[in-house]
């Protein structure tokens, strides 16, 4: 993979982009917690041109202040698949970045090729709140998003640094991107994708780690039966982050999904 | 230099197993724990309180608004000023204050300053904190992102709805008015002076001193830990070329006044322990969301922060020693108390000393004692310091012959006594 800089809207915003491979578009879109290391990226770039964007107030990308909602950074993804000169592409959105894949595809359902939401956020059930994720403790947010705190894959991605500066950086990390996912999410997750996620006309697969303690997977259902045709498949002993608990799985999955 | 009595009314009655079964006094904190009953009595029991103070001769009496929090029982201190502004004649009404950010639309604030400033006779400071993350994040639910550019918006507004004479429209991104025309309008002209509690971010320091405003740092942590933030501000009313007028700056201290440094500890520690055990007792998830602080702010205090976390995991239960040491309450008799407020004072620069004289768990009686001691004893040897500054950033009330006092309540011989229930 390899980073550039791309500007959007004659530089009104400053796109940190991760790009790799050849083949078919596909436009990963993370979650909360920013673009998350791990091989998941390298293995999907080995079947389709892999773009892995910071949204704007994440990692290196600005022009925050220029989106209020949901609805606008939708709108300035076309704004920046228009930057990249793709007429379509293919989805992937995680969490906070499947909520953005669902919006994208339900106002322009002719940009979206396939669609694959992985632990989405964007819905919400009194019966089973998502839990607020913003008032974790790091420790407990670990114990929420991952099967097992003390796999080796858990460990490589999310394990404490060693120096006081990494630290202090991965604390600074933190803040910016859940400051920016406050933008989107505060307080309660469900800002008005149930009004419109009956536009999607994609073919959506929806993949879901079972023992997810951030977002249930029963919520796996309610995007199901919103979303004609729509698929879904659970992955066991992983929890909020397959593409890192279950790297393998995960890419086979969603490569045999997009490919047939 | 100016002295206030400042009131968190706390409630008194959270159970000595609080810390261990409990995870946060603020936020989610236990409503099974509220007891209605006791919350008449304490209304009553800290308006007396407040009251008396202005009796004694405090320069201002001082309320401040807190939601879903056992040591602050005022979400609305509007009320408590409203309530007071009755019963007292001289003290300043310094609410500190309104989050700006919390009221929709923030005409509301606008409206009840300047009924508060009407029925006062002119003796409201109008306070404006952005309030603490707990408050405005987690109970009143509004984006850590965008709190602050709201506040700002709100402030313009309330601004404009006090010193702009006609009906005019305002177009914002938070609020949409067509016709602003706040009735009534403050007595104070063109507005009562504004107060800003603030902890310690940059952004605020500069915005306060270019508007001249009044800076207060509202910390439970006393003279000693305050000296840095302070001397931030001071720094920037440098560089913007203003005069250091203590007065532009007011700081809270608690203290605790008896007999002898000994008598101080004998009656004071349980309470003392109470408040920084137990209602400083804040689950550290609701202490700062992401977002609440600008990644300006973040940025410079990252390294106090990593140590802060550290320290405080490896810090225990605090004691009466560490308060005492640390300046968090200056304690012990009349002489020593004044020595060390005024040395507090001169190290601070701060003109407006806001003290607390109740707290935790204290009850009426003891409450009284150290008011007493303080106004009485105390208070006449501090007042005179920084009396060679002129307060521009003080009430302008009514003259006093002119101020209305609450009449008679005079019934027709043929009324039945008593009513209601």
């Amino acid at each position: 993979m390899e980073s550039r800089t791309v500007s959007v809207r004659k530089g009104l915003f400053s796109v940190e982009l991760r790009q790799g491979g050849s083949a078919e578009p596909l436009l990963f879109l993370h979650g909360s917690g920013g673009v998350r290391e791990g091989r998941y990226l390298d293995m999907l770039a080995e079947h389709f041109t892999v773009y892995a964007p910071s949204h704007p107030g994440f990692g290196e990308s600005d022009g925050l202040d220029h989106i209020d909602d949901i609805i606008d950074l939708a709108l300035f993804y076309h704004d920046l698949m228009d930057e990249l000169e793709l007429e379509s592409a293919h989805l992937l959105g995680h969490s906070l970045g499947g909520m953005l894949a669902a919006e994208m595809a339900a106002l322009c359902s002719h940009r979206v090729r396939k669609l694959v939401l992985a632990n989405p956020v964007g819905l919400w059930r009194d019966d089973e709140p998502v839990v607020d994720f913003f008032a974790l403790t790091p420790p407990e947010y670990l114990r929420h998003v991952l099967h097992d705190v003390d796999s080796a894959a858990a460990k490589q991605a999310f394990g404490a640094p060693e120096s006081q500066e990494e630290v202090m950086e991965a604390m600074y990390q933190r803040l910016q991107s859940f400051s920016a996912a406050g933008k989107f999410l505060w307080p309660i997750p469900d800002k008005g994708l149930k009004r419109r996620i009956h536009r999607i006309k994609a073919p959506t697969l929806i993949v879901w780690g079972e023992s997810d303690r951030l977002v249930p997977a029963s919520y796996a259902q309610d995007f199901q039966s919103k979303i004609a045709g729509s698929q879904v498949t659970i992955l066991s002993e992983c929890a909020h982050m397959p593409m890192i608990e279950k790297p393998d799985e995960f890419v086979s999955l969603v490569t045999g999904f997009l490919s047939a | 230099m100016k002295l206030h009595f400042f009131h968190l009314m706390p409630y008194r009655f959270l159970p000595d197993d609080f810390t261990e079964k409990h995870r946060s006094v603020w936020v989610d904190v236990d409503s099974e724990l509220f007891d209605p009953v006791k919350g008449h009595e304490l209304y009553n029991e800290n308006l007396d309180e407040l009251e008396y103070a202005s009796e004694l001769g405090f320069d201002g009496i001082c309320v401040n608004e807190h939601h879903q929090n056992a040591y602050g029982l005022m979400p609305s201190p509007n009320l408590m000023a409203a309530a007071l502004a009755r019963r007292t004649e001289k003290s300043a009404l310094v609410v500190l204050g309104n989050s700006l950010a919390l009221y929709n639309p923030p005409t509301r604030v606008a409206e009840e300053f300047a009924m508060l400033d009407c029925l006062s006779g002119g003796r409201l400071v109008a306070g404006f904190p952005v309030g603490t993350s707990m408050d405005t994040n987690f109970c009143y639910g509004q984006t850590p992102a965008t709190l602050r550019e709201k506040y700002q918006e709100a402030h313009d507004l309330v601004m404009q709805a006090w010193t702009r004479p006609e009906v005019f429209s305002f177009n914002g991104k938070y609020t949409q008015l067509r016709y602003v025309n706040v009735w009534p309008r403050p007595i104070q002209q063109p507005h009562p002076p504004i107060w800003i509690p603030g902890g310690g971010s940059v952004e605020t320091w500069e915005w306060v001193v270019r508007n001249n405003y009044m800076y207060c740092y509202l910390s439970y942590f006393g003279h000693q830990r305050g000296l840095n933030v302070m001397k931030g501000y001071w720094d920037e009313v440098e560089r913007q070329g203003k005069e250091r007028n203590p007065f532009r700056a007011g700081f809270l201290q608690f203290i605790a006044v008896s007999e002898s440094d000994e008598q101080a500890e004998k009656d004071y520690a349980e309470h003392a322990e109470y408040f920084y055990n137990r209602c400083l007792r804040v689950y550290p998830g609701f202490a700062d969301a992401p977002g609440y602080r600008t990644m300006k702010t973040v940025r410079a205090g990252l390294r106090a922060q990593f140590e802060r976390q550290t320290s405080q995991a490896a810090a225990g239960a605090l004691t009466w020693k560490n308060f005492v040491d640390q300046g968090y309450i200056l304690a012990g008799s009349p002489e020593s108390v004044a020595q060390q407020l005024e040395e507090a004072a001169r190290a601070l620069n701060v003109g407006h000393m806001m003290v607390l004289l109740q707290f935790g768990s204290m009850p009426p009686e003891l409450v009284r004692k150290n008011t007493e001691l303080f106004a009485k004893e105390v208070m006449p040897r501090v007042r005179p310091v920084f009396d060679e500054y002129q307060d521009d950033w003080w009430i302008n009330p009514l003259p006093e012959a002119s101020r209305m006092a609450p009449g008679a309540i005079s019934l027709p011989a043929s009324a039945p006594a008593g009513g209601g229930a």
